[in-house]
């Protein structure tokens, strides 16, 4: 591990010149993903900017316009709980709740959150090839032990998912991500937020260096009659999913008006098809109904070696949540399957 | 080096140390209190967990600088004198360790559990208590002696 300077950042713009004019500096805000890398030799920051002191964006508010603005540095525990989230987006809850533990919730960032790295093994072991890690060097999970790698989406360089259940959620909901950085700011929609891997995964989203995430917005429409989120893991609790599924639903009688599905687990960024959405407008809402949109989701998956289970698992699981939201009240710690 | 101003179970610290020495390593081995553990150094085990500022956290996964100021409360700061907490009293009474190795993190994380007040049946104690791995398989009787204490709860089944 190396040796690092350490800085507090006194206000955003004191960060973005900190990071920006130094391309071995990083920031820190949670540390539970930042201090694991740099302890694994993956990061190996000369500096380190805390980004906690900085005055704004710890809060979460209620806009004119409807909207809830969520501050970056508010940790993953006071967004699940805060009042508002519970009532107007409660599948952002439930899939913040499913993820890590009680204590690295505590901890963690909604900025954070949405640049954790992936959790395929081979990323860690620095003896082996790996495109993310070594960009050029290959990719031993194509060829090898590849059981929580992704059906959907990936590349002949890389084939690992994106890990956060939070983002699932914010990804159903439309969230979009805002910026602060050298050029300004930026308002990102959440499915530009991060990348698929291409011939480029050693980047896993489209934030540049020096540029900080200052908070996420949530559209009005917050899914909070009906929602559901699934996961699907090795054990019930404190693991990263297999395969997980975030849904959010608006009836009129049985007649499904509005859908949103989003997928986790499965690709290297949250995983989002309209088609599948516009499907379901109009029909009843019905296991046969979600059996439609599950084939959608999934069209194009390919299953390596070790995985392919997970498409099988996948449309399973999209119709198992689709019933599980007609049933809000009866969702289980750790998003367990229900109903 | 960066002066890092500490209050730990009450009493004010001011260490110098190296930005990247964790709260853990700087409780452990400048601090000598040696009752939080070091089990796996990577957020996955809940051994070195503390309670910050009211929460529970993990000492493993963050630097002593980035904890300037802060109030922690270790395993070592939980009884009054003589009188032990009364989660300490529960782990003995339902016999909720062997080797003992992930009771500090335990207890300290039972307290966090308790403050925060979101876990109301004994199917919510054992999800928001998963951030504590039990070698030993002691898990049942850790979450007995933590519902006795939230609620006086007798043994439910699983
Ligand atoms: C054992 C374990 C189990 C876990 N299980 C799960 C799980 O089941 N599901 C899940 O979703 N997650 C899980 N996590 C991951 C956890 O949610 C993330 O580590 C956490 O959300 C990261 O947030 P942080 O604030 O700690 O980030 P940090 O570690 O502080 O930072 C992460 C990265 O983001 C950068 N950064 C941080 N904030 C900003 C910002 N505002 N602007 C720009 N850059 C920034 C840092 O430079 C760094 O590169 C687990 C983690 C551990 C250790
Ligand atoms: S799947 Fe991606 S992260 Fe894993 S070894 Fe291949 S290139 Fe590396
Ligand atoms: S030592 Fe910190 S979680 Fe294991
Ligand atoms: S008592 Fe031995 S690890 Fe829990």
């Amino acid at each position: 591990m190396n040796n690092f300077d350490y800085q507090q950042a006194a206000s955003i713009a004191d960060g973005i010149q900190l990071v920006s004019t130094n391309n071995k500096a990083a920031f820190v805000a949670g540390g539970t993903n930042l201090i694991d890398l740099w302890k694994y030799r993956l990061m190996e920051p000369e500096l380190l900017v805390d980004l906690n002191q900085v005055k704004e964006h710890h809060s979460i508010e209620e806009k004119e316009d409807g909207s809830v603005r969520l501050g970056a540095f508010v940790s993953n525990a006071d967004t699940a709980y805060h009042p508002i989230i519970e009532k107007r987006y409660p599948l952002l809850s439930k899939a913040i709740l499913a993820g890590a533990s009680a204590q690295i919730r505590n901890m963690a960032s909604n900025g954070g959150n949405l640049l954790q790295r992936t959790r395929c093994y081979y990323f860690y072991d620095p003896n082996v090839p790996c495109n993310k890690r070594t960009p050029g060097s290959g990719c031993s999970a194509i060829d090898g032990y590849n059981r929580i790698h992704a059906i959907l989406g990936a590349s002949d360089n890389c084939i690992a998912v994106f890990p956060s259940d939070m983002c699932v959620a914010l990804a159903a909901l439309d969230a979009v991500v805002n910026t602060s950085g050298t050029d300004g700011e930026r308002s990102i929609p959440f499915s530009e937020f991060h990348r698929l891997p291409g011939d480029m995964p050693e980047q896993d989203n489209n934030l540049r260096h020096g540029e900080i995430i200052t908070s996420i917005d949530l559209p009005e429409k917050g899914f909070s009659g009906n929602y559901s989120y699934l996961k699907l893991r090795d054990r019930h609790s404190y693991a990263f999913a297999l395969v997980s599924v975030a849904t959010g639903l608006e009836l009129s009688g049985d007649i499904i008006t509005d859908a949103r599905i989003a997928l986790g687990g499965l690709a290297h960024k949250p995983w989002r098809i309209n088609e599948a959405e516009l499907f379901l407008k109009g029909k009843q809402a019905n296991a046969e109904s979600f059996a439609g949109a599950a084939e959608i989701l999934l069209q194009g998956a390919k299953g390596f070696k070790y995985n392919s289970f997970k498409i099988e698992l996948a449309k399973r699981a999209i119709i198992r949540n689709g019933l599980m939201a007609l049933h809000p009240e009866q969702q289980l710690p750790g998003a367990r399957p229900s109903a | 080096m960066p002066i890092v101003k500490l209050n730990i179970n009450q009493q004010t610290y001011e260490l110098d140390v190296l930005p990247w020495v964790s709260l853990l390593d700087a409780i452990r081995e400048r601090l000598l209190l040696t009752g939080t553990k070091k089990g796996c150094d990577h957020g996955q085990c809940g051994a070195c967990t503390v309670i910050c500022d009211d929460k529970r956290i993990l000492s493993c996964m963050t630097l002593a600088v980035m904890k300037n100021g802060a109030a922690i409360t270790t395993i070592e700061g939980i009884a009054e004198g003589d009188e032990l907490h009364p989660l300490q009293k529960a782990f003995i009474e339902h016999d909720a360790f062997q080797c003992g190795y992930c009771t500090p993190g335990q207890i300290c994380s039972a307290i966090g559990l308790l403050t925060e007040g979101k876990a109301k049946t004994r199917e919510e104690v054992k999800e928001l208590m998963s951030g504590n791995l039990c070698r030993c398989g002691a898990n049942a009787n850790i979450i007995d002696a933590i519902m006795e204490v939230k609620e006086g709860g007798s043994r439910e089944q699983f």
